[in-house]
């Protein structure tokens, strides 16, 4: 019942994300744009901490940007219909994946056009890859719980990037440490920083499964 | 007078700590001289900070699984009180910094983890202000407060095992029972942690009695 009504609301997110491909545009012309400042003011980055910080920082503030949208632009009457029909754990939890899947392809287009612009020094890209899609599992479980927050308050968009920056800090610094250790080519993968990557979107999921009953009525 | 015995009690301890902190015997220990005082000051501000964040995240459960206004003026106050003793934290651990390590704030894992637990709760207060509605603030307040102490709690428990760390406890340094060999300071120590605890919960208990005050003057007028 519930993996029916999740199937079927990943469906409708998909089919209106179709339906006005202007936003989806738009954040892939962000991405573009942000790596092509970056690039016309560095030219190429060879110091490992400066690509990887700056990597990070364009991902993390175009992910905002993404995911933003999917509570605060929806309409009021298109929610309560949503919620008349499906229970409130599906709607989160299809949210989520969706979301997921827009980052994973959204970090994989900023990972090319960001190596094919400031250059490529990734010693480990399989290691960077798992990292990446970790990652925009993480942001996107979080994001997506803080934007139906931030959805229920008056100035939505200040108060998503001040509400989720310092609890995005966890999830950042395992990433950047991870991300680190593949360009750097260190033999070992480090499994323990894997591990509480895991753990942390595993944490995040569960918490907004279970808060986000007491979010969504109005 | 029966009621309050632990207000009397948070008096008459945390007055203790002050006088035996700043007259009692301590170790002497090279580069911490008598800055090691502020054992007593600095890190029961932190155990208090905890405590009252504690609270404030069981009143918020309590309010989701209730909706009694009550519970959220409970939470929103404890948060209050938790910053300020945060402050207070932050301010002690900054001079001690000063006069051990030489500045008054260094890239340090305990020190990032106090900045990010400032920045939470600031985004929680702003949260608090752009609602306007009562019932609706506390059911978001109190659902971004679980969030957040959640998030909070994995960060302080991953965040050491990322970095080495110049804190006393952290990364291979030893903590401060090592140097306390007669137990000394324990005596003085936890007393400390006790006293300023429930001081903080008694101004608490004040704040939201104020704030209820407020809350029916508005109503009835």
């Amino acid at each position: 019942m519930l993996f029916k009504q999740i199937q079927y609301l990943i469906l409708k997110e998909a089919q209106l994300e179709m339906r006005n491909k202007y936003a989806l545009g738009g954040i892939l012309l962000y991405v573009i744009s942000t790596v092509f400042v970056s690039y016309l003011s560095f030219k190429k980055i060879i110091n490992p901490s400066t690509w990887n910080a700056l990597f990070w920082i364009i991902l993390l503030f175009a992910s905002i940007n993404a995911v933003a949208k999917s509570f605060i632009n929806e309409t009021r009457g298109r929610l309560l219909y949503i919620y008349t029909l499906a229970s409130p754990q599906a709607v989160i939890t299809a949210k989520i994946v969706y979301n997921s899947f827009l980052l994973s392809i959204l970090s994989a287009l900023c990972l090319l056009v960001y190596m094919l612009f400031v250059g490529n020094i990734i010693q480990d890209l399989t290691l960077f890859m798992v990292t990446l899609l970790f990652g925009s599992f993480g942001f996107s479980s979080l994001l997506t719980m803080v934007s139906a927050i931030a959805s229920k308050t008056n100035n939505n968009f200040t108060l998503m990037a001040i509400l989720s920056f310092p609890i995005i800090m966890p999830l950042l610094i395992v990433l950047i440490k991870l991300s680190k250790n593949a360009i750097d080519g260190l033999d070992l993968w480090d499994m323990n920083s894997l591990l509480i990557l895991v753990f942390l979107n595993v944490i995040t999921i569960a918490s907004s499964y279970l808060l986000f009953p007491y979010l969504w009525r109005d | 007078m029966l009621k309050n015995w632990w207000k009397i009690l948070a008096v008459l301890l945390v007055t203790y700590t002050i006088i035996e902190g700043f007259l009692g015997k301590v170790p002497a220990q090279p580069i911490l001289h008598e800055t090691i005082r502020n054992l007593y000051f600095h890190v029961p501000m932190w155990f208090a900070m905890m405590a009252i964040m504690l609270g404030s995240v069981v009143y918020s459960i309590k309010y989701l699984s209730s909706s009694d206004i009550n519970h959220d003026i409970n939470a929103a106050q404890s948060a209050h009180v938790g910053m300020l003793v945060g402050a207070l934290g932050l301010i002690t651990g900054s001079v001690w910094a000063r006069y051990t390590w030489g500045a008054w704030w260094v890239a340090d894992t305990k020190l990032n983890g106090a900045a990010i637990t400032t920045l939470i709760y600031l985004a929680y207060f702003v949260l608090r202000g752009s609602v306007d509605e009562e019932q609706k603030r506390a059911r978001v307040a109190a659902v971004y407060n679980i969030f957040a102490y959640v998030m909070l709690i994995v960060f302080l428990m991953i965040l050491p095992r990322m970095n080495d760390s110049l804190h006393p406890g952290n990364g291979g340094n030893p903590g401060f029972n090592k140097y306390d060999l007669d137990s000394n300071m324990r005596m003085v120590f936890y007393p400390a942690v006790i006293g300023w605890i429930l001081l903080a919960i008694w101004i608490v208990n004040l704040r939201v009695r104020a704030e209820k005050i407020k809350r029916n003057l508005l109503m009835n007028n």
